[in-house]
């Protein structure tokens, strides 16, 4: 009994101590508190507008409450449904697409046995990422210009007909998504690299000494062995398939391709920012980012299910 | 003859071997050949146009090497004030950005390091939540436009961005698992206070972390434009990449650049040649400084994959 009490007090004692060790800390850590009260917690209790009537230099507690009136409003518009369909169709296309070709590159480059155009390789496909989105779309608006753009002369020569490329629908999403692959592909790489680095070279002669040809060495060893980076890569690319490269995909509309380049994230800014409309575009937006948390949920449990790897 | 007949079999196995890993090795050199001209070649022609007579990009005669080599592309930029501003205000931006990104960074990884910390699975909660969740483009917009009323503000670009959970996780990883508990614990036991150890033992230890971090926040700050293009208005404040826009996308050229040219397609072959030196003088300090910092780049994103 008394072993017990004072096993209590002594707990208490410790957890004060703790306490007191721990306020330093919490001193530190007021800067980084209030950024993200501010800047993240505050927009989310903002969401609220979703729900009311907003109106400017009223607080947000007195604009008058209009319940899912803004939901309804958008999931009964066939504009909404069609840009839900453009961002599905452009998000698991970029996915498909995307995913495996920085796989492909890392076990390329890892099996490359000359190391200097190892190297260059490296190098040069990293390059495109410390391009931006800015001088991106521009590069691809004169690539591909009717009368002016370097694809469009290579058209010429070969005998085709010239296209207007960013004005036609069905070209949109094959530009979008692999002018994107062109961009990110030697950067996704480097952590795939940097997984198949770590794979153990016992393993490697092992299978070497039992007369596995390289084909079966890339199948049993290197790919199981970065298939846990591979899962928590897939987790973190599907929870951020909803937002589609806003900024990209933002520059390379126009009048002629709105009807398969607007998605949810541009619709929400035109409707929101450029409209005014700033009720409606927040409760869209919350539909938006319903389905980015359900599906880093979903994402998370099957990984953790099927690979027992998960992000937490 | 069984004896024979193993033997004939490994031969034959040996020799598929042989064949198999040359066939790979020739699909591999391929892809890796197809996939440098793929990425080399946009690069290479953006900057071969940039120096060559505007014309000859036009109609299609800049093939792989500049035609009738010219400066007058970078003369017409250098001579463009908006491109000029535009540089030196993205230059503070980006310099306060990473200032700024680093000390909260720290700030916030050294106490979420520390194992007996009170509430630290809250805490961590309470970042990591923000990382998932988020309120959206529209109450983000009205917070930083309406609330606190930073429209046409240059902190309206530095603010919201000045600190990043992401950075914040990848330094935490990184004291947690390269710089010992003894450590920071023997220096506590000589009278080290919280402050010290951080200023004394955690940023200098973490100095390789803190380069990649800067570099990675450098890249992100110098090249995003869509916060420049919403709230700000002003064109003496606006960052590099709006200029850009405003010149490559919408094609709205200062009439400075054009000022001596004379003849409609003569403007445009100059449009079009302004267009190419702007990528190339835009782009370049970015693509100069990345050999020297590529293997810290490496090691960074290396470190960042060490756990999720």
């Amino acid at each position: 009994m008394t072993s017990m009490k004072s096993v209590s007090v002594q707990r208490r004692q410790s957890f004060k101590r703790r306490l007191k060790r721990s306020f330093p800390y919490y001193l530190l850590l007021l800067l980084p508190i209030a950024y993200l009260f501010i800047f993240h917690y505050m927009p989310m209790w903002g969401l609220q507008i979703a729900f009311r009537d907003f109106q400017s230099q009223t607080p947000i507690l007195q604009m008058p409450w209009r319940g899912l009136h803004y939901f309804e409003q958008f999931f009964s518009s066939a504009l909404f449904w069609q840009y839900f369909r453009n961002t599905v169709a452009i998000a698991f296309y970029s996915l498909l697409a995307g995913f495996p070709l920085p796989i492909i590159l890392a076990i390329c480059l890892n099996e490359c046995r000359f190391a200097r155009f190892k190297k260059s390789v490296q190098m040069v496909t990293y390059m495109p990422f410390f391009i931006s989105t800015v001088v991106l779309v521009a590069m691809i608006l004169q690539f591909t210009a009717r009368e002016t753009g370097v694809v469009n002369h290579l058209l010429e020569f070969l005998g085709f007909n010239r296209v207007d490329f960013m004005a036609r629908t069905q070209y949109f999403r094959h530009i979008f998504v692999w002018t994107g692959i062109w961009q990110s592909m030697g950067f996704n790489a480097i952590i795939y690299l940097a997984a198949l680095s770590g794979i153990s070279q016992d393993l490697i002669d092992a299978a070497k000494v039992d007369g596995c040809n390289k084909w079966r060495r890339v199948w049993h060893i290197d790919l199981p062995g970065i298939l846990p980076t591979i899962t928590i890569l897939l987790i973190l690319n599907i929870s951020s398939l909803v937002s589609v490269g806003f900024e990209r995909i933002f520059l390379m509309q126009n009048p002629f391709n709105l009807s398969v380049s607007e998605v949810l994230s541009t619709y929400i800014w035109r409707v929101g920012v450029a409209g005014g409309n700033y009720s409606f575009s927040a409760a869209a937006g919350l539909f938006n980012n319903i389905i980015a948390f359900a599906l880093i949920l979903i994402a998370n449990f099957t990984a953790r299910r099927v690979g027992e790897t998960s992000l937490w | 003859m069984t004896l024979q007949n193993n033997n004939e079999k490994t031969n034959k196995s040996k020799w598929r071997n042989g064949w198999d890993d040359k066939s790979f090795n020739i699909i591999i050199m391929t892809i890796l050949i197809f996939m440098l001209l793929i990425v080399l070649y946009p690069l290479i022609f953006v900057v071969s146009s940039s120096f060559s007579d505007g014309r000859a990009v036009m109609t299609g005669r800049v093939v792989l090497w500049p035609v009738n080599p010219t400066l007058e592309g970078y003369a017409a930029v250098f001579r463009n004030n908006q491109i000029m501003i535009g540089f030196r205000n993205s230059l503070i931006y980006t310099v306060v950005g990473v200032v700024l990104n680093l000390i909260m960074g720290i700030l916030a990884a050294f106490p979420l390091s520390r194992k007996d910390l009170v509430g630290k699975r809250f805490l961590n909660l309470f970042f990591i939540f923000t990382m998932f969740f988020s309120g959206g483009m529209i109450p983000r917009f009205l917070l930083i436009a309406d609330t606190l009323g930073l429209m046409d503000n240059p902190l309206a670009l530095i603010l919201p961005g000045m600190m990043s959970v992401w950075y914040v996780i990848l330094i935490r990883t990184y004291i947690s698992s390269s710089i010992p508990d003894e450590l920071t614990e023997s220096a506590e036991l000589d009278g080290c206070s919280a402050i010290g150890v951080l200023w004394r033992i955690i940023v200098p230890l973490s100095k390789p972390i803190l380069a990649v971090i800067a570099l990675f926040c450098g890249v992100a700050i110098w090249n995003s434009y869509f916060d420049g293009f919403i709230f700000i208005r002003d064109g003496r404040l606006f960052p590099l990449q709006v200029v850009l826009r405003n010149i490559l996308i919408l094609s709205n050229m200062d009439p400075e650049m054009m000022a001596d040219i004379r003849g409609a397609v003569n403007r445009q072959a100059m449009q079009h040649l302004v267009k190419y030196a702007v990528i190339v003088v835009s782009s370049a300090p970015l693509l100069l400084a990345y050999p020297f910092v590529q293997r810290h780049f490496v090691k960074g994103i290396m470190l960042g994959s060490v756990k999720g």
